[in-house]
């Protein structure tokens, strides 16, 4: 071992913070300059953590579980008149969408209707959150043998929660729609106008680039749109809802706040390529 | 902090065990802070608990190194930024930018704060929270090249300034007992 003098050594000491302060900087360039470098450390880190957040789950869902029960004890009978009411208006659209169903088979059987083909889906469970103060993210726990690719789109009971963007041994990271960097094509459904959600990072994404004439009315129901190949149509995205200033904002239908288990859905589309694979391609020529 | 070993005297014996609890003393600070890190990820369905993971970070990075800097060097701080920026998704480098500053400032004000009361290092430790969290948005938006809310920033400032005591306490303890190397 290297032997120094105590001056020698103290003056190393103080030295080290300096050195490791420019260390950070050359971090942040490395960062910039090879940008998959991160992704897959952070998805190498997930998936030797998983494991543990997987097996913290169970009993910290039992311990949510009872914490919601004791409130829920509280507002019990409010709640069952208010179900009763919701239950019968229920009943009531029911019927109306038994009956539409029949007449849509109808029609399309008149139509010679090419069916869609139904997407394959794993329904997966939420292990952690994958996201940070300037990053909204959720992490999945695959099996060890696992078939996700990038680009699945990740659904819950209600709506639509985001896209996989990246995936590791045994995880995937989903971009959720309120993130800052997610862009989603969507439809207006009553103006069948075309929009882009943009998240802010904050629970309500915004609307932008609405055609002039058709802005989004309020408790307007928004959809996906098949446009740029990224998502199919029609899956429910969540309802237009103006701020104090009048922007528009987007309820998300997903509990996005609460997920617990998603759907992952592979629809086959790549529409746009992942950065992997564009580098691979890169390397390639 | 040189330990007893530096000075002459009776010492125990140097057993096997008993080089283990120094070490497992000696490197309490890194390994709590860790853990605590890792904890803050668990799966505990509270709203915003992203934030939770920069809080408890840079309030463990202050305490040992205001009170045992030498089980807290900056390589430490070091490998603590980078896992906070890699847990947190921060751009790379800034979780250790941050964790650095706060290590060096608590370094800077070792003298004149190790003497004073709890109230005085919590008020120093409120502007040094959100001096850390000025900084972690300004570096996030100029790696990003975006404009960000300040919010989140905020709301860590008054995060880290409201669950300080909570952290300082126990780790206070802790401090006493199980992280002393002269209890060995």
């Amino acid at each position: 071992m290297l032997r120094f003098s105590v001056q020698t050594r103290q003056a190393l000491a103080r030295l080290t913070l300096p050195v490791l302060v420019a260390a950070s900087f050359g971090l942040m360039l490395l960062g910039k300059a090879d940008a998959v470098l991160a992704d897959r450390a952070r998805i190498a880190l997930a998936d030797a953590l998983v494991p543990i957040y997987a097996a913290l789950a169970q009993p910290l869902a039992h311990v949510r579980a009872a914490v919601a029960e004791a409130g829920e004890l509280w507002s019990l009978r409010a709640e069952n008149t208010r179900l009763r009411a919701e239950n019968d208006q229920l009943r009531r659209w029911q019927s109306i969408a038994l009956a539409l169903d029949a007449e849509n088979r109808r029609l399309k059987a008149n139509l010679h209707w090419i069916p869609q083909q139904a997407p394959s889906y794993v329904t997966v469970p939420v292990v952690a959150d994958a996201g940070g103060e300037y990053a909204k993210a959720v992490l999945l726990a695959l099996g060890p043998r696992h078939s996700v690719r990038r680009g699945e789109i990740a659904l819950d009971e209600a709506g639509l929660v985001g896209r996989v963007t990246e995936v590791g041994k045994r995880t995937a990271r989903v971009l959720l729609i309120t993130d800052m960097n997610s862009r989603i094509p969507v439809i207006l459904e009553n103006s069948h106008a075309h929009a882009i959600l943009v998240g802010t990072n904050g629970p309500y994404p915004r609307l932008i680039y609405w055609p002039e004439g058709t802005p989004p009315q309020e408790g307007e129901r928004i959809v996906t749109s098949a446009e740029a190949n990224v998502f199919p149509a029609n899956l429910p995205v969540g309802t237009v809802r103006h701020t104090a200033s009048g922007v528009p904002e987007v309820v998300p239908a997903a509990h996005l706040n609460r997920l617990e288990m998603v759907r992952l859905f592979d629809y086959g589309l790549n529409g746009i390529v992942p950065p992997e694979a564009a580098r691979v391609a890169e390397r390639a020529h | 902090m040189a330990y007893s070993e530096d000075r002459p005297g009776i010492r125990p014996r140097q057993s096997w065990g008993r080089r283990l609890d120094l070490a497992a003393r000696h490197s309490f600070p890194a390994n709590c802070t860790i853990l605590l890190m890792l904890l803050c990820q668990a799966p505990f369905g509270v709203v915003d608990q992203a934030e939770l993971l920069p809080v408890v970070t840079l309030t463990c990075v202050w305490f040992w190194s205001l009170f045992r800097p030498a089980a807290m060097p900056p390589p430490v701080v070091f490998a603590i930024g980078l896992l906070l920026d890699l847990l947190g998704y921060f751009p790379l480098g800034v979780g250790v930018l941050t964790a650095l500053t706060v290590h060096g400032l608590a370094l800077r004000c070792r003298r004149g704060l190790a003497p004073q009361g709890f109230a005085v290092i919590w008020l120093v430790f409120a502007a040094v929270a959100a001096l850390a969290a000025a900084l972690a948005w300004a570096m996030t938006m100029l790696l990003t090249f975006r404009l960000l809310p300040p919010g989140p920033a905020l709301f860590q400032a008054v995060l880290s300034a409201a669950l300080y005591p909570a952290l300082a306490v126990p780790l206070a303890r802790a401090h006493r007992t199980i992280a002393d190397p002269g209890r060995a």
